[in-house]
C-alpha cells in the first residue's frame, strides 16, 4: 500500500519556495487585475454611451446634446512623461533587486563568491515621481476648476473626474506598495521577500501606467 | 484512517494560532474563515426570512398592528421588499456557498494546506461583515432603509429626495454593497490563484472534484461581475451626492426640477445586470458543484459524464454573461437586440440540460443511499427543473412583457435561483458537517427538515405562477381591495400559511445544527464512504489539513463500483485505478 514520505517544515525558504511565491504573487496580481480592467471598462462604456446620449431641453423642449468637450490642460502630457518614467525606473528598480537575489543564491553556494554590485535608489526615485505624478494630476484638476469645469458641471466634465480621480486612488496603492517595499529593506526582510514585493509592485505600476495612457487617449480622442 | 500516499509539504504561510482572537476572530485559516462566512450567512438568512414573513402578513392582513413593529406602511412594504431580496442575494446566496463551504472545502479538496493568500482572506471575510453591519444599520438611520428593490434602479435610487429611505440609508445601502463587492473580489483573487497554483501532485484539472470546478468558475464570475458593480455603485453615490447626472434624466419631484439632466437610467440597468445576471450563476453553481459531488457519492456510482459536467459549468459561466439583456426586455429595447438576447437565453439552457441528464443519468441504476444530503441533493435537482422550465417563457420578449412585473417571475427566480441554491447548502451542511464538527448531525431531525422544506417551498411558490399567469402584479403592498384580484385572496392566503410554516420547519434544522455541535454522535474520519480528499485527513482536519504533508492524487474523484477494487470505492489517494466510466 501506499507510504508516507517524509514531513516538511512548515516554514520553508529554500530556492524553490522563492519561486513558488514569485510566481504565486505574480499569478495573485495578474488575477487582482482583472476587476480593476472590468472597473475601466464599465466607466468606459459609460463615457462612450453619455457622450451619444441627447438630453430634453426645458426651455425650448427640445432634446439636444450636451456634449461639451474638455479642452484638458497641457499639464496632463508633463504628468504623462513623469510616469512613463517612473514606470522605466521602477523596471530599473525590479531589475536590481533581481540581481541582488541571484547574487545570494550565488553566494550560497560553497566557494561562490558575487561581486559587490553598486546599488542605485531606483525605488525611491520612482516613488518621488510617482507622488509627483499624482500633484500633478491635483493641479490638473485646480486648472480645471479655474476655468469653471466642476465635478458636476457638464457630463464630460464628470468623466475627466471620474476617470483620473479612480486613476490616481489606484496608483496611490502603488505607492503605498513603494513605502511597503522600503520599510521591508528597513525592517531587513529577507532579500527574497524585497525581490517579490518590488516585482509585484513594479508590475502593478507598468500596469498603471498603460492605464494612464489608455485613459488618456479615451478623453483627448474619444470625445 | 487508512494510508494514503503523501509527499512532503509545500510551505505553509503560517503557524497555527494560539489564543483565543487569533484562532478563532482574526483567524488567517481558511477552515476557521469558511465557518466565519458559514455562520454570517445563516444571521443573514434568518433577518431575510423575518423580512419576508412581513412581507407575507402584510399582503393578506395589510392593516394588521404587529406586536413591537406596529402597522406596515406601503412604503415600508417596499423597504421589506428591498432588504429582503438585498440580504438574501448577497449575504446569503454569495456567501454561504461560496465564502462558506469554498472557503473551508477547496483548499482540502485539491490538497493544498491554505488558501494563496491567508491574510487576504481574513480581509475578505471581515470586508464581508462589515458590508452586513452597513446594510442592517439602515435600518435604523432617519428615513429608514431604502424602497427601490434590490436592483436599485435609477432615477428611484439617485435621488435622495425621490421617496422614504432613499436619503441616508440609500447610501448606507450602496456603501454596503460596494463593500461587499471588495470584499467578494479579494476572495475571488484567493480561490482562483488557490485552484490554479496550489494543487497537490497528481491533481490535475480533471482530477478536480466538481465542487471545485464550480468554486474556481464561480470565482471567476465574481472577478468579473462585481467590478462592473462597483463601477455602478461609485457613479450612483455621486449622482446621488455630489451633482452628476450618470443614471438621472432632466427630472421633476413635487414640480421641482431635481438638478439633473441628460444621464440615462437604461445605463444603470445595463451595468446592474451585467453583475446581476452572472450573480444568479455565482449563487447557483457552487450548488450545482456540490449536488454533483452528493448525487455520485450516495449512488455510490461515478459521476455520469465528468466531462460533459466541467464543460458545461464553463459554458454556463460563459454564456451567463451574454443574457443580461433579458431582464431589460420592458426598457423599450430594440426587438432584434431583444431577440439576440432572448436566442442566448434559450441556449444557456443547452449545458443546464446536459447537467440536469448528467444528475439522472447518475442517479439511473444506483445504489442509492437516501440519507438526509441526498434528499437534499436531489430536492436541488427538483427544484432546479421546476424553476429552470419557466425560464424559456421568460426568455421570449412577448411572453415576458406579459408575465415580467407579475408574480410568475418570483415564483421563477425563488426556485432556480434561491430556494434551490439553499436546497445545496443544506446538502453540502449535512454532508460536510462530520468533517467540520467532527459529530453526526441528527438523521431523524434532518429528515423531518427535509420534507417540511421541500413541501413548504412548493407549496409557497408553485402557486405563485398561478398568480403571475392570473396578473397578479409584483411589489404591490395593498391587493386586497382590488376587484379583478379578489378572487386571488384565498391563494395569498395558502402562500402566506405555507410560509408559516415552512419557515417554522427551518427551527428544526437549527436546532439539530447547534445539538449535533455538543450532542451528535462522533463521526469517523470518512462516515460516507467518499473518495475526495477531505475525507482522508483527521476529523475535524488539523490546522495545515493533512499534518505537515501534501496528498499524491492518483485517481479521480468519483471513483466508485470499481471492478476489482476490494471496495466500492476508490479513494483519490489511493493506487491508481482504471477510471470506471
Amino acid at each position: 500500500m501506499a507510504s508516507f514520505a517524509t514531513t516538511a517544515p512548515i516554514i520553508d525558504s529554500s530556492p524553490g519556495d522563492y519561486a513558488t511565491r514569485l510566481r504565486r504573487a505574480r499569478l495573485g496580481l495578474l488575477v487582482a487585475l482583472t476587476p480593476v480592467i472590468m472597473l475601466f471598462v464599465s466607466f468606459s462604456s459609460a463615457y462612450v454611451v453619455r457622450q451619444g446620449l441627447p438630453t430634453l431641453d426645458p426651455r425650448t423642449n427640445q432634446l439636444v446634446r450636451d456634449w461639451i468637450p474638455i479642452t484638458l490642460p497641457k499639464l496632463l502630457l508633463i504628468n504623462t512623461a513623469v510616469l512613463i518614467l517612473s514606470s522605466l525606473f521602477m523596471e530599473l528598480a525590479r531589475r536590481q533587486i533581481k540581481g541582488q537575489v541571484a547574487s545570494v543564491s550565488l553566494a550560497a553556494h560553497p566557494g561562490v563568491t558575487a561581486g559587490d554590485q553598486v546599488r542605485m535608489p531606483w525605488l525611491p526615485i520612482t516613488t518621488i515621481l510617482g507622488l509627483t505624478f499624482l500633484f500633478g494630476q491635483w493641479t490638473a484638476w485646480r486648472q480645471l476648476a479655474a476655468n469653471g469645469f466642476y465635478l458636476a458641471t457638464t457630463p464630460s466634465s464628470s468623466f475627466v473626474y471620474l476617470l483620473t480621480g479612480t486613476h490616481a486612488i489606484h496608483l496611490m496603492g502603488g505607492v503605498l506598495a513603494l513605502f511597503f517595499a522600503g520599510i521591508a529593506s528597513l525592517l531587513r526582510r529577507s532579500v527574497a521577500t524585497r525581490s517579490i514585493v518590488v516585482d509585484v509592485t513594479a508590475w502593478y505600476w507598468h500596469f498603471m501606467a498603460a492605464l494612464w495612457i489608455y485613459i488618456l487617449c479615451l478623453l483627448e480622442f474619444a470625445s | 484512517m487508512a494510508t494514503h500516499d503523501f509527499a512532503a509539504q509545500d510551505s505553509h504561510a503560517h503557524a497555527a494560532p494560539e489564543g483565543f482572537i487569533r484562532k478563532w476572530v482574526f483567524s488567517l485559516d481558511h477552515k476557521v474563515i469558511g465557518l466565519q462566512y458559514y455562520f454570517l450567512a445563516l444571521c443573514a438568512v434568518f433577518v431575510g426570512m423575518f423580512l419576508s414573513l412581513l412581507m407575507r402578513i402584510h399582503l393578506i392582513w395589510p392593516t394588521a398592528t404587529l406586536p413591537l413593529l406596529g402597522d406596515i406602511k406601503p412604503e415600508t412594504y417596499l423597504t421589506l421588499v428591498t432588504m429582503h431580496g438585498t440580504i438574501m442575494v448577497f449575504f446569503v446566496l454569495t456567501t454561504a456557498p461560496q465564502g462558506g463551504f469554498g472557503n473551508y472545502f477547496l483548499p482540502i479538496q485539491i490538497g493544498a494546506p491554505d488558501m494563496a493568500f491567508p491574510v487576504l482572506n481574513m480581509l475578505s471575510f471581515w470586508t464581508t461583515f462589515l458590508g452586513f453591519i452597513v446594510m442592517i444599520a439602515a435600518f435604523f438611520v432617519a428615513g429608514g432603509a431604502p424602497l427601490h428593490g434590490w436592483t436599485g434602479y435609477a432615477p428611484l435610487s439617485a435621488i435622495q429626495s425621490a421617496g422614504p429611505g432613499e436619503g441616508l440609508g440609500a447610501d448606507l445601502w450602496i456603501i454596503s454593497i460596494a463593500i461587499f463587492c471588495i470584499g467578494a473580489l479579494m476572495g475571488a483573487l484567493n480561490f482562483i490563484t488557490t485552484t490554479l497554483d496550489m494543487r497537490a501532485k497528481g491533481m490535475t484539472m480533471m482530477r478536480m472534484p466538481l465542487t471545485v470546478w464550480a468554486w474556481f468558475v464561480t470565482a471567476i464570475l465574481g472577478l468579473l461581475a462585481f467590478g462592473v458593480l462597483l463601477s455602478a455603485g461609485i457613479l450612483l453615490l455621486m449622482d446621488r451626492n455630489m451633482g452628476t447626472s450618470f443614471f438621472v434624466p432632466l427630472t421633476t419631484i413635487n414640480g421641482q426640477l431635481t438638478g439633473h439632466k441628460g444621464g440615462s437610467p437604461l445605463l444603470w440597468q445595463h451595468l446592474f445586470w451585467f453583475f446581476g445576471h452572472p450573480e444568479v450563476y455565482i449563487a447557483i453553481l457552487p450548488a450545482m458543484g456540490m449536488c454533483s459531488q452528493l448525487l455520485s457519492v450516495f449512488s455510490r456510482k461515478p459521476i455520469f459524464g465528468y466531462k460533459a459536467m466541467v464543460y458545461a459549468i464553463l459554458a454556463i459561466g460563459f454564456l451567463g454573461f451574454m443574457v443580461w439583456g433579458h431582464h431589460m426586455f420592458m426598457s423599450g429595447m430594440s426587438p432584434y437586440t431583444a431577440f439576440a438576447f432572448s436566442i442566448m437565453t434559450m441556449g444557456i439552457g443547452v449545458p443546464s440540460a446536459i447537467k440536469t441528464f448528467n444528475w439522472l443519468g447518475t442517479l439511473l441504476r444506483g445504489r442509492i443511499r437516501f440519507t438526509s444530503p441526498m434528499l437534499f441533493a436531489i430536492g436541488f435537482v427538483s427544484l432546479f427543473v421546476t424553476g429552470g422550465i419557466s425560464g424559456p417563457f421568460l426568455a421570449q420578449p412577448v411572453l415576458d412583457i406579459q408575465l415580467h412585473d407579475t408574480y410568475f417571475v418570483p415564483a421563477h427566480f425563488h426556485l432556480i435561483m434561491g430556494v434551490a441554491s439553499i436546497f445545496g447548502i443544506f446538502a453540502a451542511t449535512y454532508y460536510w458537517f462530520p468533517k467540520m464538527f467532527g459529530r453526526m448531525m441528527s438523521e431523524s431531525l434532518a429528515r423531518w427538515h427535509f420534507w417540511f422544506s421541500f413541501i413548504g417551498t412548493y407549496a409557497i411558490f408553485m402557486p405563485m405562477h398561478y398568480l403571475g399567469m392570473a396578473g397578479m402584479p409584483r411589489r404591490y403592498s395593498q391587493m386586497t381591495e382590488v376587484n379583478y384580484l379578489h378572487d386571488l385572496i384565498p391563494l395569498q392566503k395558502f402562500i402566506t400559511y405555507a410560509a408559516f410554516i415552512t419557515i417554522a420547519g427551518q427551527l428544526i434544522f437549527l436546532v439539530n445544527l447547534f445539538w449535533s455541535m455538543f450532542k451528535g454522535k462522533k463521526a469517523s474520519d470518512n462516515p460516507w464512504e467518499a473518495t475526495t480528499l477531505e475525507w482522508i485527513t483527521a476529523t475535524p482536519p488539523p490546522h495545515d489539513n493533512f499534518g505537515g504533508k501534501t496528498p499524491v492524487v492518483r485517481n479521480g474523484p468519483y471513483e466508485y463500483n470499481v471492478p476489482g477494487a476490494p471496495r466500492d470505492y476508490v479513494m483519490q489517494t489511493d493506487p491508481e485505478v482504471e477510471p470506471s466510466h
